[in-house]
């Protein structure tokens, strides 16, 4: 039996469902928010460095975790295999309230303009599906900053002239003071005639929105922040939508379809519960924001008569052109000690080479990394040194405490084989079809991402490196924590799936609302351009039922 | 090569809560029973390996991690967090890891007619250095000459011996002493001031 009906139901509680959510709940409106994951709080930190988001020998901490939501694998030579969520391949991003932004590291990119108009500037590039969005950087201008100042970010980028402009500074400086290979980096980076600047982080540096700053500890990436510094749509706009009394979350809950009319018009969604039972939510407007590879999913599996290849796919769009960042950079080795403990790491940018790379279509912003834990520290030796007995101890004893690594989110060159589609024969645990990955990058991005090394290189070169090596991306499918990409954006409904609004094209009341829209994926960590989409989605939806229309 | 005294092992121990103490006491008990005689006594208490196989691994881990004057992945208990992870996470790997702890038996009875762990330090690392180079018998390793045994078991080892220590290995923190690292920030800002290193 269906539950009363409401004015819109989210699905996914991630950087993008609770910012919507908000949205509707201050301006009256009746939403419930599923996720299925569960809502952590700051005390499930834990500083456990095998069993965290990021290094997932042990298993997601923030989700999903469990055998029963599995994913199949399709490599470059057509041999498959069923991978688990914390097994390399699965692309994981966590399922938990919150999502990505419980546990991220942070960084608050703005995009370049030049990203949103990739096709313009470079051209249409072979064996890709590169193209412009259709809303530009200025469309999105005011959502930046709104995000920045709701949801709170930390950071100085005055000093960087590539930025796209910006009518408010941020609300809090940097996050300081700064550590030892924060003030190498920036006296290189400026001997070089680069551009350094204090990275936006979705951090409070001082006291911010009721909650402290950070405290500069080295459990960052991959964990949620023990003193609650970081700056997630868990712990600000959801808790404003909560307060309004107008938002319903409902946790450990598995959407598994959009139900949908023989005209496209929405109806609900249907999920299973925490206990396992089948429920039916109906909704004036259903929203889905479960990231780009969920969503994906959950469209997909959501067949009806005018979409029987699933919502919003007529044209074959949804899936397609999965992306994430190929991360490229170096290692450097010093004869000093760099290491002072001095949290979260991260801090220091330059977007010099994000465009104007002779030949290249995009580039990088490049960063320090954030503080490698000494089980990181066997996958960053040197190539050729020793991996075992008493030199790698040797090596490990001496120069744990002086390397540094520069590196950055290589812009990707979209591909229509780089995809995500149902497998035909596994299921999860709730019996709904598992996601099958299958393409890979486009030899562009590994180009580029070549290129972003050599920078890398020279950057610790210039800051004193004794000995550095690279580390360069492959042709493998990336759509981890920063996938976008497969339910793009566009104009035309025969070359994308939703509309400038995040609208399903061909549904009056169906919105994608995250990574997935984005056609584009920037040099940039993605989070502040969904969070900025989902603002402005929102404030679209609003204005729409102000207007008695969907 | 040092192995681990009892003594190591009991102080391990008697640091867990004592319902799983028990529990581990009855496993101890079942795997003597279904291995006595054989070789030399480790400290019981294993989840999954037997005797011979904890002594073999334990062998093997020390091998890429040496003791010196700091800790090895003996001391740090490294084979307790492969034995505790094959009944967990690893469950999938319980048949690799058997057959690889035979199989260095094997191949040290053959060369020095003595199990692995009897072997002086040199004539161990001879064995690894086989296979990490893909080149141990493929009679006993299979076509790959061993390759994937030792990179299972070296990936394993660095895991046990930086990895946190809830997990079983990295005893003592015995690698945060190696890279120089407090392991435990504690921090607030009320109480610690930030200096800028000079």
């Amino acid at each position: 039996m269906a539950l009363d009906k409401v004015d819109a139901v989210i699905v996914g509680a991630g950087a993008a469902g609770p910012v919507i959510g908000k949205e509707l709940a201050v301006a009256g409106y009746h939403v419930v928010l599923l996720e299925r994951g569960k809502f952590y709080q700051s005390s499930d930190c834990r500083k456990d460095d095998l069993y965290n988001q990021r290094t997932t020998i042990l298993g997601n901490a923030f989700g999903p975790d469990s055998e029963g939501e599995p994913r199949v694998v399709v490599d470059g030579k057509g041999n498959e295999r069923v991978v688990l969520p914390w097994e390399g391949g699965y692309n994981n991003n966590a399922s938990c309230v919150g999502g990505g932004t419980l546990s991220y590291g942070a960084m608050a990119w703005r995009f370049h303009p030049l990203d949103f108009q990739m096709k313009s500037k470079y051209g249409a590039i072979k064996d890709s599906t590169l193209d412009d969005w259709p809303v530009t950087y200025d469309d999105l201008e005011p959502y930046y900053e709104k995000a920045e100042w709701e949801i709170g970010v930390s950071g100085d980028d005055s000093n960087n002239p590539f930025k796209g402009p910006r009518k408010r500074p941020l609300p809090m400086p940097p996050v300081g003071p700064p550590s030892k290979e924060h003030r190498l980096l920036d006296a290189a980076a400026r001997k070089l005639g680069l551009h350094p600047f204090d990275i936006p982080m979705l951090r409070n540096s001082v006291p911010y929105n009721g909650r402290p700053a950070c405290m500069r500890c080295r459990w960052c990436v991959g964990f949620a922040c023990e003193v609650d510094a970081k700056c997630g749509t868990q712990n600000t706009v959801l808790r404003t939508a909560l307060k309004t009394g107008n938002l319903e979350l409902r946790t450990e809950c598995m959407t598994r379809e959009v139900v949908v009319d023989d005209k496209g018009h929405a109806t609900g969604v249907k999920y299973y519960d925490e206990n396992g039972r089948l429920q039916e939510q109906p909704a004036s407007i259903v929203v889905v924001s479960c990231g780009a590879n969920e969503s994906a999913r959950l469209l997909l599996n959501s067949k009806s008569k005018l979409f029987p290849q699933g919502l919003g796919n007529r044209y074959d769009w949804v899936g397609r052109n999965l992306q994430g960042h190929n991360y490229t950079g170096a290692v450097g080795l010093f004869e000093e000690e760099m290491y002072d403990d001095l949290g979260p790491g991260a801090s220091i940018a330059v977007s010099d080479y994000n465009h104007g790379n002779p030949g290249l279509a995009g580039g990088a912003m490049l960063a320090n990394e954030f503080i490698r834990l000494p089980i990181h520290a066997f996958g960053t030796r040197p190539p050729g040194g020793a991996r075992w007995g008493k030199e790698f101890k040797d090596y490990m004893r001496r120069n744990y405490r002086r390397t540094m690594m520069v590196q950055g989110p290589t812009q990707e060159i979209p591909t229509w084989d780089a995809r995500v589609e149902l497998d035909p024969k596994v299921k999860d645990k709730w019996g709904i079809p598992v996601l099958r990955l299958s393409g890979q990058r486009h030899q562009h991005t590994v180009e580029i991402g070549e290129a972003m090394s050599l920078k890398a290189e020279e950057w610790l070169k210039a800051a004193g490196a004794v000995q550095t090596w690279r580390r360069v991306g492959g042709r493998g499918l990336s759509g981890g924590q920063h996938q976008a990409g497969t339910v793009r954006m566009g104009k035309d409904p025969r070359t994308s799936a939703v509309d400038g609004n995040c609208r399903v094209h061909e549904s009056d009341n169906v919105y994608v609302v995250d990574a997935s829209v984005h056609v584009t994926n920037g040099g940039f960590n993605p989070v502040l351009t969904i969070m900025a989409l989902a603002y402005r989605a929102g404030e679209h939806l609003v204005r729409q039922m102000k207007g008695g229309r969907a | 090569m040092p192995n681990p005294t009892s003594a190591v092992y009991d102080r391990g121990e008697s640091s867990r809560g004592g319902s799983d103490l028990k529990r581990r006491e009855f496993v101890a008990t079942a795997a003597t029973a279904a291995s006595a005689g054989c070789g030399a006594r480790l400290a019981a208490g294993y989840r999954f390996f037997s005797k011979d196989e904890a002594r073999a691994i334990d062998a093997w881990t020390e091998c890429l991690i040496p003791a010196d004057d700091l800790p090895g992945a003996s001391l740090a208990q490294v084979v307790r967090y492969i034995d505790l992870q094959l009944t967990r996470r690893f469950k999938k790997l319980q048949e690799p890891y058997q057959r690889a702890a035979e199989a260095i038996d094997e191949a040290a009875q053959r060369a020095h007619a003595k199990p692995f762990a009897e072997l002086a330090t040199e004539q161990q690392t001879a064995l690894l250095a086989a296979l990490d180079a893909g080149k141990g018998d493929k009679a006993l390793w299979g076509l790959d000459g061993g390759k994937a045994a030792f990179e299972m078991v070296l990936n394993h080892t660095m895991q046990g011996f930086f990895g946190s220590p809830r997990h079983g290995g990295n005893r003592d923190f015995a690698s945060s002493k190696l890279v120089g690292v407090a392991p435990v920030q504690s921090r607030g800002r009320l109480h610690y001031s930030f200096k800028e290193n000079s």
